[in-house]
């Protein structure tokens, strides 16, 4: 039964979680810290910072790590799956209409008006990370001067392997071997 | 069923292909949402040729209009356009799994992975390494916006961006301003 109520309460999660990201968190806080107690405060601040630091989204960080803690690894497949389940069934829903719908004028409108937003939020992610990955910080640096010259290196190799076709999975593989050779150059 | 469902590739090695480059995607890349998406993008678009440009952009527009987890909404429908319900479920599983693996391997010695220097060092490159992924997708994205020359679209990019990254403006609110002024101003065929 345990692992019906994961897998429910983390679907009213990812039904009701609009913004993505951080703007999910509160809502997991609710509903697996102050609801259900699943995790202890400073648990789920654990879970925030191995998302920093691990690959995938943070909702799906936080389905796991509570998944594990209540039952071990059934736990966190239902939790996981759970969450998943709204995009799943609203995504195929969506994606018929669009197929469907996509060409009349006022959604072909609607998608013209969507699809530059979609480039600037691209863009703008690019620049935050940016400022984390070579200054550490979030927004924009107090210090320009205290930029992380070898990080500045693995952008510039990545951006022109990318630009000489290298391949997405060979670029991050290759800058993650470059981070850990670089730290033992003597400068 | 979607158009196209029965794309020429949709056989055993394409959702082999879907299944691997996904994964592998996932796997790799910290942060979710608008890093994985420029990630995708690269892959289907530039590498394999799946989808166009645009295609990709409005089908990532509706991911980033409804509920959940951007990168996990997006996985979902750009599978569904690809293959139907069984590209959804490839795409699904292989955005799902890494970090499912991960984070269960984590929780076991958590105090290890979080202290340990080498892991920091890859995983910092490897930051580095997305940032340029996204970069580049960013700029392309960019050029093609300009070249076409119309004003509005162009001003949604900027004023966009200024919004989101200078002003912290939540992202739902300005996607659904950006809606309403596609629906009311750009519904001619030159913006298409």
């Amino acid at each position: 039964m345990i692992y019906l109520q994961l897998f429910w309460e983390f679907a009213k999660v990812g039904m009701f979680c609009v913004g993505g990201g951080y703007a999910s968190m509160p809502l997991i806080q609710a509903s697996v810290v102050d609801t259900w107690h699943w995790l202890s405060l400073s648990e789920f601040v654990d879970i925030f910072t191995i998302s920093q630091m691990t690959p995938g989204p943070i909702g799906i960080n936080a389905a796991t790590f509570a998944g594990m803690k209540v039952t071990g690894f059934g736990g966190a497949v239902a939790a996981t799956f759970g969450f998943v389940a709204p995009s799943l069934i609203l995504g195929v829903i969506l994606a018929n209409l669009f197929f469907k719908y996509g060409d009349i004028g006022p959604i072909r409108g609607v998608l013209n008006g969507l699809r530059p937003a979609v480039i600037a939020l691209i863009c703008a992610a690019g620049i935050s990370f940016i400022f984390l990955a070579l200054w550490n910080t979030e927004t924009w640096p107090e210090e320009l001067s205290k930029i992380d010259w070898k990080g500045l290196l693995i952008l510039g190799l990545s951006l022109a392997a990318i630009r000489h076709k290298f391949g997405v999975i060979r670029v991050l593989l290759g800058s993650g071997i470059l981070g850990l050779f670089f730290a033992f150059l003597p400068f | 069923m979607p158009m196209k469902t029965a794309l020429a590739s949709a056989n055993a090695h394409f959702y082999w292909e879907l299944f691997k480059s996904t994964f592998l995607i996932s796997a790799f890349t910290v942060g979710g949402g608008f890093v994985i998406i420029p990630l995708l993008k690269t892959k289907y678009v530039d590498e394999y040729g799946w989808l166009t440009d645009k295609e990709a952009l409005d089908l990532v527009a509706i991911a980033q209009s409804m509920p959940g987890v951007v990168a996990v909404n997006a996985s979902v429908i750009l599978g569904y356009r690809m293959a139907g319900i069984r590209g959804t479920l490839t795409a699904l599983l292989a955005t799902v799994l890494p970090p499912l693996i991960t984070l269960s391997a984590i929780c076991y010695c958590y105090d290890l992975f979080a202290s340990n220097h080498y892991i920091q060092l890859i995983l910092k490159g490897m930051q580095c390494g997305a940032t340029a992924l996204i970069v580049n997708v960013g700029i392309d994205l960019l050029k093609k916006q300009c070249k076409k020359k119309l004003i509005l679209p162009i001003a949604i990019v900027l004023v966009t961006f200024i919004c989101n990254l200078f002003f912290d403006v939540n992202i739902m609110l300005l996607v659904f301003a950006d809606g309403l002024i596609g629906l009311l101003f750009l519904r001619a065929k030159k913006y298409n």
